[in-house]
């Protein structure tokens, strides 16, 4: 048994760290944030040169052949800088689409060009259902799609989206015909949305059949990877207090050495580490293609979203007023921290997904 | 990263298998356990007899050095050995001391003669230990203790109280610490011993817990005279002795805090009724579920984390300061939804209710005392905070003052 990351991709993990800090700095952040880009660029660029966007990609296709262990680390730091970078579209969502569903003609057609940071995709693979109002399912026929998309991830970045229409995966052209999108301002205007409208859209089918099970199989990886960007967030968020807390006076010495502020930190930490664990618990159910990744994936994603819920918002309230400033970094950890914790299905549709795979897991036993 | 066994590991495993099954009986149920209608003498000779047997297999200290009379396996191998032994009906809750923290921190500390004297022969079950800190007046400040202990030829003569100290009843050893020089600071003036329970002037007293239950006790000493050669360390280093102990006890009880209470509230809310469906059908009950598997299981993930990092040459990380915390919150809401579970009916009592409710009704009723045992929340949470996040400690107005002065 070894329930760690080795050493050679602790290395890895310190590149993309030192990179990311250097290059995903809060000014940069910043830039998307006050509107003046939709993403980074350069955080993107810098990530596509050191080969991090294909790490899980076939080298045949232009990746670096590694897996998602090494994909895990790098959504980690990509937390932990608040990376305003579309990974969660282009390589936790349709990459591994294209690669799970897709023909090699079509793999070949975007793939490398992933993995050489050329093209952002995304896609609406909606397993949850949860919407604001009543909302038509996506309709597929005679290769068009019809579709109402909201609040799409990266939507106007993106050169195509994959759709769940039915249980057919398809495939479409945005800049094709019967496309209109807008952007929708976000709650964290650092990781943008957008609305698609498809009316008899062309549609490349990836498989007629059997796309549910496929886009049930890629959510939970996402899943998995968002609890890494979650654990990477909650732990800046963390140790910005903390820092605050050694700095920060208050009745004659520093406001760390009070027990309400500490204990606060400490609770905050505790659950940093019991999501850690679940993400790595995720991270090799994942990489291992195991039974266990249902249960494994709710299970990270539900204590990563509760640990930078907390870390989020109890970290801007030990900094005091001037953590309520624009100025200062806490509010862009709590708005994505409120954004990665409910674009792909809140906290509430992964732990019923946790309750119902543990309660037919006991069944199973029982019958046996 | 990867939770297979090794081909080593799995000779081990079915090596295991095999010795379990010749010298025990598989669990049959969850509710199983071992010694039903016992009573609490042939309890405990059947636990020393199970642990001589586990000696001479080479079980009993899988992961010490065969010099101290351990296996010199691996962490993996002691995981392995608990989780095939969880399976079978076993006696438990006797030698956790002793082998946890007692004998660790005489193998540290101890002179030949002590090791000669005690480690070989506490494994074979022979010896039962207790450790004898906290009193009346030193719970989480252990510090403050009062017991005294005053050089008298080639010995000492201890006199005092000790509390809450697990096992004391049956124990035939205590590791205790006592005040050598109350001229000194509370933490320097101390000194650790090797108390035989059945000196002249030893009396235990059980404590009647909260649950009911009696694992407890005060110990009185009263004029007891312990030979210096049972000075364990050296004389007012006590403190740096009670450390070492500490920190083996934060680990060897990580894995209580495990668990599988989310099956048994599975197979409950199966058959409680909530509104006229079956209560598993309800959105609260299965976040209930989620929830407690999710303290359980992280803290067994935490405990693998950390045998992982030993196996490695590392040490567990902080993060096993987690463990209690998360652990014992989860015995107290896990098993109040077991509880709950049976509307009114939930509060009779699993002796007249039915052996599945006695687990959880067990638990919660302890749930207390482990967030107290040990080390409170609140000191978990300072341990963090100090250790781990390097935050100032608190404001200590008696740490220089000599001991005398902070009596009365």
């Amino acid at each position: 048994m070894h329930f760690d990351f080795s050493e050679d991709q602790r290395r890895l993990q310190d590149e993309l760290r030192r990179m990311l800090g250097a290059i995903s700095t809060p000014a940069e952040v910043r830039r998307v944030l006050e509107g003046t880009a939709c993403h980074s660029a350069a955080s993107w660029r810098a990530l596509a040169d050191i080969g991090a966007l294909g790490l899980a990609l076939p080298e045949a296709l232009g990746g670096a052949g590694m897996g998602r262990l090494e994909l895990c680390l790098l959504a980690e730091e990509a937390g932990r800088a608040l990376a305003a970078v579309p990974l969660l579209g282009t390589t936790y969502l349709a990459a591994e689409l294209l690669l799970h569903a897709a023909s090699p003609a079509l793999q070949a057609q975007y793939l490398p060009r992933i993995a050489a940071g050329t093209a952002i995709l995304t896609a609406a693979i909606d397993q949850h259902g949860q919407h604001a109002g009543p909302t038509p399912a996506p309709l597929l026929a005679a290769h068009t799609l019809t579709a109402q998309l909201d609040a799409v991830a990266d939507g106007m970045l993106a050169e195509a989206i994959i759709v769940l229409a039915g249980d057919a995966l398809v495939l479409v052209d945005l800049a094709g015909p019967g496309v209109q999108r807008c952007p929708r301002a976000s709650l964290d205007p650092t990781r943008p949305l957008a609305q698609i409208a498809c009316t008899a859209a062309p549609a490349q089918v990836l498989c007629p059949a059997g796309g549910r099970a496929i886009a049930a199989r890629i959510s939970d990886g996402a899943a998995v990877l968002l609890a890494f960007e979650q654990v990477g967030g909650a732990e800046k968020a963390l140790y910005a207090a903390r820092d605050h807390a050694l700095e920060r006076r208050a009745f004659g010495r520093v406001i760390g050495g009070f027990q309400a502020v500490r204990h606060k930190l400490a609770d905050i930490y505790i659950a940093v580490e019991l999501a850690r664990a679940h993400a790595y618990y995720g991270a090799w159910a994942l990489a291992t293609n195991a039974p266990e990744l249902p249960r494994a994936a709710a299970a990270a994603r539900v204590a990563a979203t509760d640990a930078y819920t907390l870390a989020a918002e109890e970290s801007l309230h030990l900094h005091g007023g001037i953590g309520f400033t624009w100025e200062m970094d806490c509010h862009l950890h709590l708005r994505r921290a409120r954004w990665l914790g409910q674009i792909l299905g809140t906290r509430h549709y992964w732990e019923e997904r946790l309750a119902a795979a543990l309660i037919a897991e006991a069944g199973q036993e029982e019958a046996a | 990263m990867d939770f297979n066994d090794t081909p080593a590991e799995a000779a081990f495993r079915r090596q295991v298998r095999a010795w379990l099954d010749t010298h025990a009986h598989p669990r049959r149920s969850r509710e199983d356990a071992f010694g039903a209608g016992l009573d609490p003498a042939a309890y405990l000779a059947a636990a020393r007899a199970w642990q001589a047997g586990k000696a001479a297999a080479g079980y009993a200290a899988i992961t010490w050095p065969q010099a101290m009379g351990g296996r010199g396996g691996t962490p993996a191998q002691q995981a392995i050995y608990d989780e095939e032994e969880a399976r079978f009906l076993v006696p438990g809750h006797v030698f956790e001391v002793s082998l946890g923290t007692a004998l660790p921190t005489v193998a540290m500390w101890g002179t030949p003669a002590q090791k000669q004297r005690h480690i070989a022969p506490a494994l074979r079950g022979e010896q039962i230990w207790c450790q004898l800190f906290s009193e009346p007046a030193a719970g989480s400040d252990i510090g403050n203790l009062r017991m005294r202990a005053r050089r008298e030829g080639d010995g000492w003569i201890l006199s005092g109280q000790k509390v809450w100290t697990s096992g004391a009843h049956f124990a035939d050893f205590g590791v205790l610490l006592a005040r050598t020089d109350p001229d000194r600071p509370k933490t320097r003036g101390l000194t650790m011993f090797l108390l035989d329970m059945r000196a002249p002037g030893v009396e235990v007293r059980p404590i009647r817990q909260a649950s009911d239950e009696a694992h407890f006790n005060e110990v009185f000493l009263t004029d007891v005279w312990i030979p210096d050669s049972d000075r364990l360390g050296p004389e007012g280093e006590g403190w740096k002795v009670m450390l070492g102990t500490l920190m083996q006890e934060r680990f060897s009880l990580g894995r209580n805090f495990a668990g599988d209470l989310h099956a048994e509230l599975i197979g409950l809310a199966r058959t409680a009724q909530w509104g006229g469906r079956p209560a598993i059908e309800d959105a609260r009950v299965r976040a209930g579920i989620a929830h407690t598997w999710l303290s359980q299981f992280g803290v067994e993930l935490i405990v693998r984390r950390g045998a992982s990092a030993i196996s490695r040459g590392q040490s567990p990380g902080p993060e096993m300061a987690a463990i209690k915390l998360v652990g014992a919150r989860a015995f107290q809401t896990g098993g109040a939804l077991a509880i709950e579970l049976g509307g009114a009916e939930g509060l009779i009592a699993a002796a007249d209710l039915g052996p599945r409710w006695a687990h959880p009704q067990r638990l919660w009723l302890a749930a207390p005392g482990a967030r107290i045992a040990g080390g409170t929340d609140e000191i978990q949470k300072n341990t963090i905070a100090e250790r781990v996040l390097g935050l100032p400690g608190e404001i200590r107005t008696d740490r220089d003052v000599p001991f005398r002065q902070l009596e009365g």
